[in-house]
């Protein structure tokens, strides 16, 4: 399977390369930067000395399509909008990692991102990338979008809540805490600002918000809010989600257990953690970096009737790159797990 | 037999003898075995120290 790679000088971009030149399946045959174009990926990549001598390329979708089948679009959002259709419409398979094409309803791009959607008769033909929630539709999809990475780690951890009917859907609170390699390479990272950061940046209408209540929505059977709080913390990969939900009716431990269980026992990205013993008694980024996974875990909290679902993830991992490895996998038959069975790098 | 906290399956080796901790696979609950006769094995809750930060 010949692949390219479009954006690759960002995080996101060199993450799914990493991911790439590691799979046996694949023959990375075209990458493209705007700003980088003659230049080793290396240069702009240190990471990858020795694993690649491709050269940034310039974009050109009719090259594209004669040496790709299959492409990755790691651009900023808003500029994979024509991107994306371009590619389609040469008929290759995309997994955009952007947030152009993760939403159904072209108004929520309004609400949520400010602009009118150029394409929205594509909207349709793109299916939201997760393959625990669609890896049905994935397998048959032309178009894959990935999701966020804080949006993908919150609903994993709330959709078994919702689907079993055990929550109040009226009160959801995702409380997040993300790393600095989730703002992108381009904006406000100086390591002044950074270290030693807890900072709410966005406590209210966070973007992510419109997939979350989009995904979830889907999964209730009818329109639901969701309230997300994002926190910059100094970490330099790693999501935690805290997210607070009110039972309908008190349950216990083993009833909690059991309906992740049935959920995600037989995931393979999907790891449930709630120890006794140890430090990893609950989902906690530390100890999934590098990886895959999304770790989920919960706590009850009987006197306010409060179920708190933890998930943790690495933003660009299974909040990214990872998830769009997965999906490729889910699209092209390949085995889920094949390029990305990295254990966690620990201690970082 | 299962976990009494979390109900997954719990791993007692057939040479288990009483007095020894069984430590369940998926929640980390500890059960000390407080009989045993044949197969039939009786867990209590063993005692544990949690760590303290500051709460």
């Amino acid at each position: 399977m010949k692949v390219g790679v479009v954006g690759a000088s960002g995080y996101v971009g060199g993450e799914t390369l990493r991911l790439l030149v590691n799979h046996p399946d694949v023959e990375i045959s075209m990458v493209t930067s705007r700003q980088h174009v003659g230049e080793y990926i290396h240069r702009i990549q240190p990471s990858l000395k020795g694993f690649t001598d491709l050269i940034f390329s310039e974009l050109d979708y009719d090259k594209m399509a004669d040496r790709c089948d299959i492409v990755f679009t790691a651009v900023p959002h808003g500029t994979a909008t024509e991107i994306v259709k371009a590619l389609y419409d040469r008929g290759l398979k995309v997994i955009d990692l952007s947030a152009d094409y993760r939403l159904h309803d072209p108004a929520d791009y309004d609400k949520w991102y400010g602009w009118e959607h150029p394409h929205p008769d594509y909207l349709p033909k793109s299916v939201f990338g997760v393959p625990e929630l669609h890896r049905e539709q994935i397998k048959k999809a032309q178009l894959v979008s990935c999701p966020g990475c804080m949006a993908v780690t919150s609903m994993l951890a709330l959709a078994p809540l919702i689907r079993n009917d055990l929550i109040d859907l009226e009160h959801i609170i995702v409380d997040s805490k993300i790393g600095s390699s989730g703002a992108g390479s381009g904006s406000g990272t100086a390591h002044a600002m950074r270290a030693g950061v807890i900072r709410p940046y966005k406590p209210a209408k966070h973007r992510h918000t419109g997939e979350i209540e989009q995904e979830l929505s889907e999964i209730a059977g009818k329109k639901i809010h969701v309230s997300m709080s994002p926190h910059a913390v100094d970490v330099v990969r790693g999501i935690l989600c805290t997210n607070h939900t009110f039972m309908k009716k008190d349950m216990d431990e083993k009833e909690i257990w059991k309906i992740y269980r049935e959920t995600y026992g037989q995931e393979k990205f999907i790891r449930l953690i709630r120890d006794k013993k140890g430090l990893y008694k609950f989902p906690d980024p530390k100890f999934v970096v590098g990886s895959n996974f999304c770790d989920i875990g919960f706590d009850i909290d009987e006197e306010n009737h409060r179920l708190i679902a933890l998930s943790a993830s690495d933003n660009l991992m299974k909040g990214a790159a990872g998830s769009a490895i997965q999906n490729m996998n889910v699209m092209c038959g390949f085995d889920e797990m094949v390029g990305l069975r990295y254990t966690p790098l620990t201690p970082v | 037999m299962n976990c009494q906290e979390c109900d997954a399956t719990l791993n007692i080796p057939d040479d288990a003898s009483v007095g020894e901790i069984i430590s369940c696979p998926d929640c980390g609950a500890d059960f000390e075995i407080a009989k045993k006769s044949g197969s039939n094995v009786e867990l209590k809750q063993a005692e544990s120290v949690g760590e303290d930060w500051g709460e």
